[in-house]
C-alpha cells in the first residue's frame, strides 16, 4: 500500500486461511450441531463482504447513530504527567452505548437480518457487549436474549437494567464463576438448541470460525480512522499503539490496520494490555497469553488458562471485561509471530491509571481501558521523553463508579 | 454387509442380529468405586457398548445432568480427569477378561491435547479402549488426532441440522459407528423422541453401511424401543448418570433399556 518492498503483515500470513487458523490458533472445535451454522454464517459474511449495499448501510449507521469517526484527541496533560511527549487517545468512549463494542454489533446484527433470522443472543462479561447488542437489537427489530453470569449481574448493576429498558431478555447464569466464560459457555449451549432461527452475537474476537474474523471486520474501522487522522493532523506515525485485551477485539480492531498497511520498518511498536489482577504470581489473572498455554475453549484454540487436566480455569480482574481464560486466536499468532507485544496490568495500576486520565483530562474511562493506559508510565521509561503513543480508549467508565468507589478511588 | 472390510470390536457389538444399547456413565462419579461397580453392573445387565464420559469443566455439548456428574467427579479429591478415566478403564476392561462390552471414552478435545494426542492414544490401546467420541472434534478438525489413533475408532456426530454434504462427510470419516444426535440440543432427557432424529438416521443410512445410533434425549424403555426400531443402537446417557450413585438401580434400570432395545424392532442385518 505504501510501496514498501516489505510483504505487508497480511501478506507475511494468511490470516486466516480457509479453515479460520491463524498459524496454528482459531479453527472450529463445536459440537457437529452448529457446524452448519458457522457455514451458513461465513457464507452470508462473504456475500456481504461483496455488496456494496451492506457497506453503505453499515457505514451510514456508524456515522448517524454510533457518531463516528470517534475523534482522536492529543492529551497533552496526560502525557505530561506520564512523562511521554505526546500521547493520542481513540476515543471509543464516545460512541453511542459507551464502547467500541457496538461497531460489531451493528455488523453483526446487519448479518442476522441479511440471514433472515429474527432472535439474536449475546453473551456479556462487563455488560458492555449486551448493551450494545440489545441497542441494535431494538434498532432493529429483532428479539434479543443476553446471557451473564450471576456475579457479573452484581457487579453490572446498571447495565443489566439498560439491556432490560431496552427489551432484551438478561438470562442469568449461575454455573462454574458466574463470569463471562461460564455467559459464553451458556450462550453457545442456547445457540445449540436454538440455531435455526437465532443469530449469536459474539461479543469478542474469539469463538469458532469465522467470528474472529469477522469481529476484527467489524472492529478495523478504529485503526482505519486513527490511521488518517494522524495523517489529517500531519501527525508523525507513533512510537507505540497500545490497547487492552480481553478477548481482544478493541485491541486488534486498532492493530489490524497498523499490521496490514503499515510497512514493518515504520510500523510502531503494538502493544496489548492483558489482566495482571491482584499481581501474576498470583492464581487471580485473566492473564492468557502471558501465563497461559494454547489449547480449545468454546470452539477455537488459543492461549488459555487452564489446570493440568486441560479443564479452563477461571480468570479475574478488577473489570469484568477481562476476565476471560482464553483471548482471540489472531492475539496467540501475534504473540508467537512477535508482531504484537503482551503485558500484564494489575488491578492496582489500572486503578492508578483511571484516576490519572480522569484527573488530567476530565475523561473517565472503562476499567478495561484503563488497562491500556496503565501502560504510558511503563512506555515512558522504555522509549523516552520524546515518545508518542497511541492509546485505544475501548469505553467510557459509567459502568465501573461503583467499583472504583468501592476501590477507594475519589475519596 | 461389510463388504471386504472387518468389522472392528465396536463395529460387531451393533452387527448381533438385533439393535444394541449403549449405556453412557460419567468416570468417577460419584466417586471412583461407585462409578467402578455402576459400570460392572450396566454391562452385567445387558449393555452392549458402554460408553464412559471424561470429567471436563466445560462440556459444551452436554446437558445439566452430565455436566453436574462431570463437576463432582473433577472435585473429587485429587481431581477425576483423562488419565484417572483411562486407569478406572484399564481396570474394568482387564477385571472382566472376555466379557466385556466395547468401551467408548467420550472427551472433550482439551483434555486429549492436554495429555497429549500420542500418549493419550497410547494409553487407551493400552487400557483395552475401543474408540472415542469428541463432540467437539469435527471431521475437519481430527487429522492430529487421526494420524495417532491407530487401532482405535473415532466416532463423530451428527445432527438434524447437518446438511446432506455433511452427512456424507461425517459418515465417511468415523468408524465402529454413527453416532446421530435426535434433536437439536444437548444432551437430557426429552419427552418424546423427536422426529428429526427419525428423519436423520434415514439421511445416514443412505449414506454409509456402517452401524447408526441414535442419542440424545432417550430417558424411558419405551423411548429406547422406540427408537431402536429405526437405528441399529441407542445411546442413553443423562437418565442413568442421574442414576448412577446407586449401581444396583443402575442395573436394574440398564437391564429394562436393554430388554426394550434388543427386543424391538429391525435389528442390523448381521
Ligand atoms: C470498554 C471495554 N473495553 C474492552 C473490553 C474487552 O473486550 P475486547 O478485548 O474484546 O476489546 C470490554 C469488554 O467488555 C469493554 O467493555
Amino acid at each position: 500500500m505504501s510501496g514498501s518492498l516489505l510483504p505487508s503483515a497480511e501478506e507475511a500470513y494468511a490470516s486466516p486461511d480457509a479453515q479460520g487458523f491463524f498459524g496454528p490458533y482459531g479453527g472450529t472445535f463445536v459440537p457437529e450441531t452448529v457446524v452448519p451454522a458457522l457455514e451458513e454464517l461465513a457464507h452470508a459474511f462473504d456475500e456481504a463482504l461483496g455488496d456494496p449495499a451492506f457497506d453503505a448501510e453499515l457505514g451510514a449507521l456508524l456515522a448517524d447513530y454510533v457518531g463516528r469517526p470517534s475523534p482522536l484527541y492529543r492529551a497533552d496533560r496526560l502525557a505530561e504527567a506520564v512523562g511521554l511527549g505526546t500521547v493520542w487517545l481513540k476515543r471509543e468512549d464516545l460512541n453511542h452505548t459507551g464502547a467500541h463494542k457496538i461497531n460489531n454489533t451493528l455488523g453483526q446484527c446487519l448479518l442476522a437480518k441479511r440471514m433472515g433470522k429474527r432472535r439474536v443472543i449475546a453473551e456479556t462479561g462487563a455488560g458492555q457487549h449486551g448493551v450494545a447488542t440489545a441497542t441494535t437489537a431494538a434498532l432493529m427489530g429483532l428479539e434479543c436474549a443476553i446471557f451473564m453470569g450471576t456475579e457479573d449481574i452484581r457487579r453490572q448493576a446498571l447495565n443489566v437494567y439498560k439491556m432490560r429498558l431496552l427489551g432484551a431478555e438478561v438470562v442469568p447464569v449461575a454455573d462454574g464463576t458466574g463470569t463471562l466464560a461460564d455467559a459464553v459457555t451458556a450462550a453457545l449451549r442456547h445457540w445449540v438448541e436454538r440455531v435455526e432461527d437465532t443469530f449469536y452475537v459474539l461479543g469478542s474476537a474469539v469463538g469458532p470460525h469465522p467470528y474472529p474474523t469477522i469481529v476484527r471486520h467489524f472492529q478495523k474501522v478504529i485503526g482505519e480512522e486513527a490511521l488518517s487522522q494522524l495523517r489529517e493532523k500531519g501527525a508523525r506515525m507513533p512510537d507505540a499503539v497500545v490497547a487492552c485485551v480481553g478477548g481482544g477485539s478493541n485491541a486488534i480492531g486498532i492493530f489490524y490496520p497498523f499490521l496490514r498497511d503499515v510497512p514493518a520498518d515504520e510500523r510502531p511498536l503494538l502493544i496489548g494490555a492483558e489482566a495482571a489482577g491482584l499481581g501474576l504470581e498470583t492464581d487471580k489473572h485473566g492473564a492468557a497469553l502471558t501465563k497461559g498455554r494454547p489449547g480449545v475453549l468454546h470452539g477455537f484454540y488459543s492461549y488459555l488458562l487452564q489446570d493440568e487436566a486441560g479443564n479452563p480455569k477461571e480468570a479475574y480482574s478488577i473489570s469484568a471485561g477481562l476476565d476471560y481464560p482464553g483471548v482471540g486466536p489472531e492475539h496467540s499468532y501475534l504473540k508467537d509471530a512477535g508482531l504484537v507485544r503482551y503485558e500484564a496490568v494489575t488491578d492496582r495500576e489500572a486503578l492508578d491509571a483511571f484516576a490519572l486520565l480522569a484527573r488530567t483530562e476530565g475523561i473517565i474511562p472503562a476499567i478495561e481501558s484503563a488497562h491500556a493506559l496503565a501502560m504510558l508510565p511503563r512506555l515512558a521509561a522504555e522509549l523516552g521523553p520524546d515518545a508518542s503513543v497511541l492509546v485505544n480508549v475501548s469505553g467510557r467508565g459509567d459502568k465501573d463508579m461503583d467499583i472504583v468507589r468501592e476501590a477507594g478511588l475519589g475519596a | 454387509m461389510a463388504g471386504e472390510r472387518t468389522a472392528s470390536r465396536l463395529e460387531a457389538a451393533f452387527r448381533r442380529g438385533r439393535p444394541a444399547l449403549v449405556a453412557y456413565l460419567m468416570a468417577g462419579y460419584p466417586d471412583r468405586t461407585t462409578s467402578l461397580r455402576a459400570l460392572a453392573r450396566a454391562a452385567d445387565a445387558g449393555a452392549d457398548v458402554i460408553e464412559l464420559g471424561v470429567p471436563y469443566g466445560d462440556p459444551l455439548a452436554d446437558g445439566p445432568v452430565i455436566a453436574d456428574a462431570a463437576q463432582v467427579a473433577r472435585r473429587a479429591p485429587g481431581g477425576f480427569g483423562l488419565a484417572e478415566t483411562i486407569d478406572l478403564a484399564r481396570e474394568f476392561i482387564s477385571g472382566r477378561g472376555d466379557d466385556c462390552p466395547p468401551l467408548v471414552l467420550m472427551t472433550y478435545l482439551n483434555p486429549l491435547m492436554s495429555m497429549g494426542l500420542p500418549r493419550a492414544a497410547d494409553l487407551m490401546r493400552e487400557a483395552g479402549v475401543a474408540g472415542v467420541i469428541v463432540p467437539d472434534m469435527p471431521p475437519e478438525a481430527a487429522r492430529p488426532w487421526r494420524a495417532v489413533a491407530g487401532g482405535l475408532d473415532t466416532v463423530f456426530l451428527l445432527a438434524p441440522t447437518s446438511t446432506d454434504e455433511r452427512v456424507r462427510v461425517v459418515a465417511d470419516a468415523s468408524a465402529g459407528f454413527v453416532y446421530c444426535v435426535s434433536t437439536t440440543g444437548v444432551t437430557g432427557e426429552r419427552e418424546t423422541l423427536a422426529d428429526a432424529g427419525r428423519r436423520l438416521v434415514e439421511r445416514v443410512r443412505a449414506a454409509t453401511t456402517l452401524p447408526v445410533a441414535i442419542g440424545f434425549g432417550i430417558g424411558t424403555p419405551e423411548q429406547a424401543a422406540e427408537a431402536a426400531r429405526i437405528a441399529d443402537g441407542v445411546i442413553v446417557g443423562s437418565a442413568i448418570v442421574r442414576r448412577q450413585h446407586d449401581p444396583s438401580v443402575v442395573g436394574d434400570f440398564v437391564r429394562s433399556l436393554a430388554r426394550a432395545v434388543h427386543e424391538s424392532g429391525r435389528g442390523s442385518a448381521g
